[in-house]
């Protein structure tokens, strides 16, 4: 809850990264942080925001392997949820799991209750294609389609669906730009290859490709891992700022990166969830031993 | 000691290999030289503009040719979109219709898994069944059941069916290599099944489809048996003009002169081969332009 209950290490560490990757100004940075800490509406950090997605005893899987062992959570609207664990703890088998992506797999499967917008998710009523639209992903590659340029990377959401128009083509390339905190970097030259940026300027776009769909929710499964960490403060900014409007929620490796950018922690083990609750206090109170264990780094 | 030894192997397997390069390629150019030899004198506008003749010296290669091409034309416009869309099913939408694990749903997995390594298992041994079976099929169905007659669509279409296990499989090979990175984005972005399919996948492998389609292609304009079961004729004085002609084709009207005793019909024949190989090397040629065409664009 409160900064200074932060571990002195933890923010050296910090400090260490943009210093050596000549990050030009951290203060900038912290900036990000200061927004992020500062609740949205009301006095406090401990007023309820209203839930976004609801999951309830979700299963997942490959085949006969079960990846996620029944996991409930609440997603709060407006809020980062960060979701933390080591590797093949079902993170992103998780997120998958929201906006129906998990499917895509050959032999995956998927039960349990999902609430998202009046509805679960899993419920023979409910279109995969239409609910992605709704709930948007950004991957953990940069993945800007190679045969589009920067303003069709951009639309492609729309072009692909067929749902734009010409007239608003435009408008969207630039808000949606502007909101991913790229299209100063690349106003004057919308037309060139969208491959032709920057790793972290891909990711932007993607953001940007995804903002273009007017999802109500933004998944990010470990954005930041392709990333120098130059980049990567970058797209934390804009993860701070994308709160505003969207709901976010982030599979991240890195500790770190959950302590900086996100409202709630999740930690997930062996396809469980161990502790969900705000992010200063599963990094400075948890309330399970293996979470602790694992923030503290006995494992993982 | 053990560095020399490793040496002499070391030059000893290069060479092997570049004699394995050049037996081939030896055999080819003396086949291409003795062809040429033999039938490059008698290539001329007359040859590729006349019709068959009793006697050597007037005859013609014209109907073959254009009924090669109409065939080549024909056989491309009915194996690619077929063969496409087989690999696309088999590769885009076979086995991945249903979610969750009620008992009917993972019935319908196991049924499409089977149903699709089915279906793969058989169009490999498609590919090697003997064009003259093909001939045959082609006889019973396009020729008798369906009523097409000794028809340019009968062939054209015997053809096809030769060659749509070939292009099924190079087609998959080409919608494999698309990296599942550019399809999750496009899915995430609310794409349906046939709009990624249709704008992200197939575009991406459209240069590997075309490369495996023409090769293939080009293989069946030298194909003989199936389209001599099929009854192509042998003497034609006419171009075939529209889809249920009566028709020739290159490797027929070639294998007609070398089967007369006369000398002069084995130049005729030569020349005709001469025909042959400059059209397929010419689709050969068009499938590495578009690849590279292609390719570059993806770029």
């Amino acid at each position: 809850m409160n900064m200074n209950l932060n571990t002195p290490t933890e923010t050296e560490q910090r400090m260490d990264v943009y210093a050596s990757s000549g990050y030009p100004e951290s203060d900038d940075h912290l900036d990000a942080r200061d927004r992020m800490r500062t609740p949205l509406t009301g006095d406090t950090d401990e007023e309820p925001r209203p839930t976004e997605i609801s999951v309830r005893g979700l299963r997942a899987g490959y085949g006969t392997k079960e990846v996620l062992k029944g996991v409930s959570m609440d997603i709060h609207a407006n809020e980062v949820t960060a979701i933390i664990g080591p590797s093949g703890c079902g993170k992103s088998t998780f997120i998958r799991c929201i906006n129906r992506m998990h499917e895509l797999v050959p032999s995956a499967y998927a039960k349990g209750d999902v609430q998202f917008a009046g509805n679960n998710v899993y419920s023979s009523s409910v279109d995969p294609v239409l609910l992605r639209r709704k709930i948007g992903m950004v991957f953990q590659k940069p993945n800007p389609f190679p045969t589009m340029s920067i303003r069709q990377n951009v639309l492609a959401g729309l072009t692909l669906t067929g749902r734009l128009s010409g007239s608003e083509a435009n408008t969207i390339v630039e808000s949606s730009l502007k909101e991913a905190a790229l299209w100063d970097e690349v106003k004057d030259k919308l037309d060139e290859p969208g491959m032709s940026l920057s790793g972290g300027q891909q990711q932007r776009l993607c953001i940007a490709r995804t903002i273009a769909v007017k999802p109500d929710v933004i998944l990010m499964d470990e954005p930041c891992s392709a990333l120098d960490p130059v980049a990567t403060a970058r797209i934390e900014d804009l993860i701070a700022k994308l709160r505003a409007d969207y709901t976010v929620v982030i599979v991240t490796h890195n500790m770190q990166q959950a302590a900086r950018c996100s409202d709630r922690t999740a930690f997930f083990l062996m396809g469980e969830l161990v502790e969900i609750t705000n992010t200063d206090r599963i990094f400075t109170a948890p309330k399970d031993t293996r979470t602790e264990d694992y923030i503290t780094g006995k494992f993982g | 000691m053990q560095e020399k030894r490793s040496t002499w192997r070391e030059t000893l397997f290069r060479n092997a290999c570049l004699v394995a390069v050049v037996i081939p390629l030896g055999l080819l150019a003396l086949l291409i030289g003795d062809v040429v030899a033999d039938g490059i004198g008698r290539l001329n506008g007359q040859f590729l503009s006349s019709y068959p003749s009793r006697f050597a010296s007037r005859a013609g290669i014209l109907p073959g040719l254009v009924g090669s091409i109409m065939l080549v034309v024909l056989t491309a416009s009915l194996a690619i979109p077929i063969g496409v869309g087989a690999a696309l099913y088999l590769e885009e939408y076979a086995g991945q219709e249903t979610v969750g694990d009620s008992l009917a749903a993972r019935a319908a997995r196991v049924w499409d898994r089977y149903f699709a390594t089915v279906i793969e298992i058989n169009v490999a041994n498609l590919a090697g069944v003997p064009s003259v079976i093909y001939g045959l099929l082609g006889l019973q169905i396009f020729v008798r059941v369906v009523g097409m007659g000794r028809s340019l669509l009968a062939g054209g279409a015997t053809l096809a069916l030769l060659v749509l296990p070939v292009v099924i499989i190079a087609s998959r090979e080409a919608i494999r290599t698309v990296p599942r990175h550019l399809r999750e984005a496009a899915y995430g972005l609310g794409a349906t099944r046939w709009q990624v399919s249709r704008r992200i996948v197939l575009p991406s492998a459209a240069p590997g489809i075309l490369t495996g389609a023409i090769l293939a292609i080009s293989r069946a304009i030298g194909e003989t048996a199936p389209i001599i079961v099929i009854g192509a004729l042998t003497y034609v004085t006419f171009v075939p003009n529209n889809l249920s002609s009566e028709f020739t084709a290159l490797p027929i009207q070639i294998f007609n002169w070398v089967s007369r005793p006369q000398e002069e019909f084995a130049v005729n024949a030569a020349a005709g081969i001469i025909v042959l190989l400059v059209t397929v090397f010419s689709l050969n040629l068009i499938a590495v332009l578009l690849r590279n065409r292609l390719e570059r664009r993806l770029r």
